[in-house]
């Protein structure tokens, strides 16, 4: 089987968000929607402080809350694991964004291009994105089903890999295959300490944090 | 001591959502008042015209509110697990039902109309249970506080219309009281759980106080117009009209408080933190 999940190596990230950007530009989302972000938060009290960079977005999760409250279908997971959105199904109830416990979704607002009247390359390519309906990050699934067409693999080859990882500065972001024990995702998590957000919901999310201690 | 995300307030589901669950609980108590008034041989059409009506106006709302109104017959694709799914099957189902009560006079048609509200109803409560995001309707109490202010709504405004009796008064009181346990049970389960501090406040606000003294008030005036005794003529049924009237308005404007201002999502918690520079990513190009 395979099991495409994501790493991010909180050890690496400098929250540049150059990820976030490239996600931006490539994948054409609308203005005020962020599939990948990077969050900077602050631990600990003065003068003992630290921040910490930590990028989210749809966790694409095993058991995934937004696709049992969608009531048309239109969120469904693929056999790999990716949670993807139908836009020619979904009617922009909004359900799922009250059901994601990671704050992954949006509802697309009126179609507009990021800069004015001119479309971007990107968005000149794939148009504005269609108002009124949900929309995540679903891995870049078109460039990873495109490179697993053409025999590259997911992870490895950066043109089956997704624009975040792709564009990360420092390496933080790894991404492939859990399942494949000798991949760079499964390495990684073998012989690093890591955690997943919001475990007590029992999502099982597909987004890995490695680490090296315990929070005080 | 800082290291969390706090939650963010919903803000994708607005008053025309809260509309569907105050139309719908009113309804659905309505309907329920309606079937009772027909089983004991009393005239019940209007009642349940209105609840009809209510159910109609609170699911027209909610038409206007998705982002895609054209394609809303979709919301019947996913029955197996969604209540959004569930909610429209039983509204397919009450209508007709109700309709058809309304046309025939038949009390068998508006019990049956009354149990598919009762159904709509518990799906609207499962709605608000299944959102994940939203500690403050996750909470297993909010589903007995749903369906008991829907109830409580309903049979209150249902003493506007209904024949003059006593027992509808009294199954508005009974509503009522149920309604004020299960909103004190779902204060202190959002008093124990401190994901839920942002809710609470919410609830504590100025529309919400006076919204719960209306729910306080209507206790009373049910309770006294119950009690009266036919000497003080029609003392007892305006004072109950009143209270009834106070029972709806307290239960939505609880229920605005509910959607629009108590939805805040959990915060986010590292269990851990890096350390950088310790010779991590060494290992870590060495593993790639
Ligand atoms: S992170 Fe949110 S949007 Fe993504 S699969 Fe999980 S619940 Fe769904
Ligand atoms: S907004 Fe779309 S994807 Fe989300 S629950 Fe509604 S129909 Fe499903």
């Amino acid at each position: 089987m395979t099991r495409y999940v994501m790493v991010a190596d909180l050890r690496r990230c400098v929250g540049c968000q150059t990820c976030t950007a490239a996600c931006k530009e490539g994948n054409a989302t609308p203005p005020g929607v962020q599939w990948r972000r990077v969050l900077d938060i602050e631990r600990g009290t003065y003068p003992d402080v630290q921040r910490v960079f930590l990028p989210v977005g749809c966790q694409h999760c095993d058991d995934p809350p937004c696709m049992e409250v969608c009531p048309t279908t239109a969120t469904r997971q693929r056999a790999d694991g990716i949670v993807t959105i139908d836009e020619t199904l979904c009617i922009g109830c909004s359900y799922c964004i009250m059901a994601c416990p990671y704050d992954a979704r949006s509802l697309t607002g009126a179609a507009a291009y990021a800069f004015g009247n001119e479309p971007i390359v990107s968005e000149a390519q794939r148009g504005t994105r269609p108002a009124g309906l949900a929309t995540k990050c679903d891995f870049c699934a078109a460039r990873i089903d495109a490179g697993v067409a053409r025999g590259l693999v997911p992870g490895r080859d950066p043109a089956a890999s997704p624009l975040c990882v792709n564009a990360c500065i420092s390496g933080a972001l790894s991404f492939g295959d859990r399942d494949d024990a000798e991949g760079p995702v499964a390495r990684l998590l073998a012989e690093n300490r890591w955690f997943r957000l919001h475990e007590e919901e029992g999502t099982g999310p597909g987004f890995y944090y490695l680490w090296d201690r315990e929070a005080p | 001591m800082s290291g969390t995300r706090g939650g963010r307030r919903q803000r994708q589901w607005d008053l025309r959502a809260a509309g569907n669950f105050i139309g719908g609980g009113s309804g659905a108590g309505l309907l329920l008042a309606a079937a009772l008034e027909g089983i004991t041989g009393g005239t019940f059409r209007l009642t349940l015209a209105l609840g009809l009506l209510l159910i109609g106006a609170g699911l027209g709302l909610v038409w206007l509110e998705i982002g895609r109104p054209w394609r809303a017959l979709n919301v019947f694709f996913h029955p197996r697990t969604s209540w959004m799914t569930r909610e429209g099957i039983m509204a397919l189902l009450l209508f007709p039902l109700g309709l058809a009560a309304v046309a025939t006079g038949s009390a068998a048609l508006a019990a049956a109309a009354a149990l598919a509200g009762l159904a709509f109803l518990g799906c609207q409560a499962g709605i608000l249970h299944a959102a994940r995001a939203i500690p403050a309707w996750r909470k297993p109490e909010l589903v007995a506080l749903i369906v008991a202010g829907g109830l409580a709504e309903g049979t209150g405004l249902a003493l506007v219309v209904a024949e003059s009796a006593r027992w509808p008064v009294l199954l508005a009181l009974a509503a009522g009281a149920a309604r004020e346990v299960a909103w004190r049970r779902y204060r202190v389960a959002l008093g124990r759980d401190g994901r839920t501090a942002p809710a609470l406040a919410a609830f504590t606000a100025g529309p919400a106080r006076l919204a719960r003294l209306g729910q306080v008030a209507s206790l009373v005036l049910l309770a006294v117009g119950a009690a009266l005794p036919p000497a003080f003529g029609p003392m007892g049924p305006v004072l109950a009209g009143v209270g009834g009237v106070l029972a709806f308005l307290g239960g939505a404007a609880i229920k605005a408080v509910l959607v629009t201002r108590a939805g805040y999502t959990g915060k986010l918690t590292l269990p851990a933190v890096p350390v950088r520079g310790g010779g991590g990513p060494a290992r870590q190009a060495a593993a790639r």
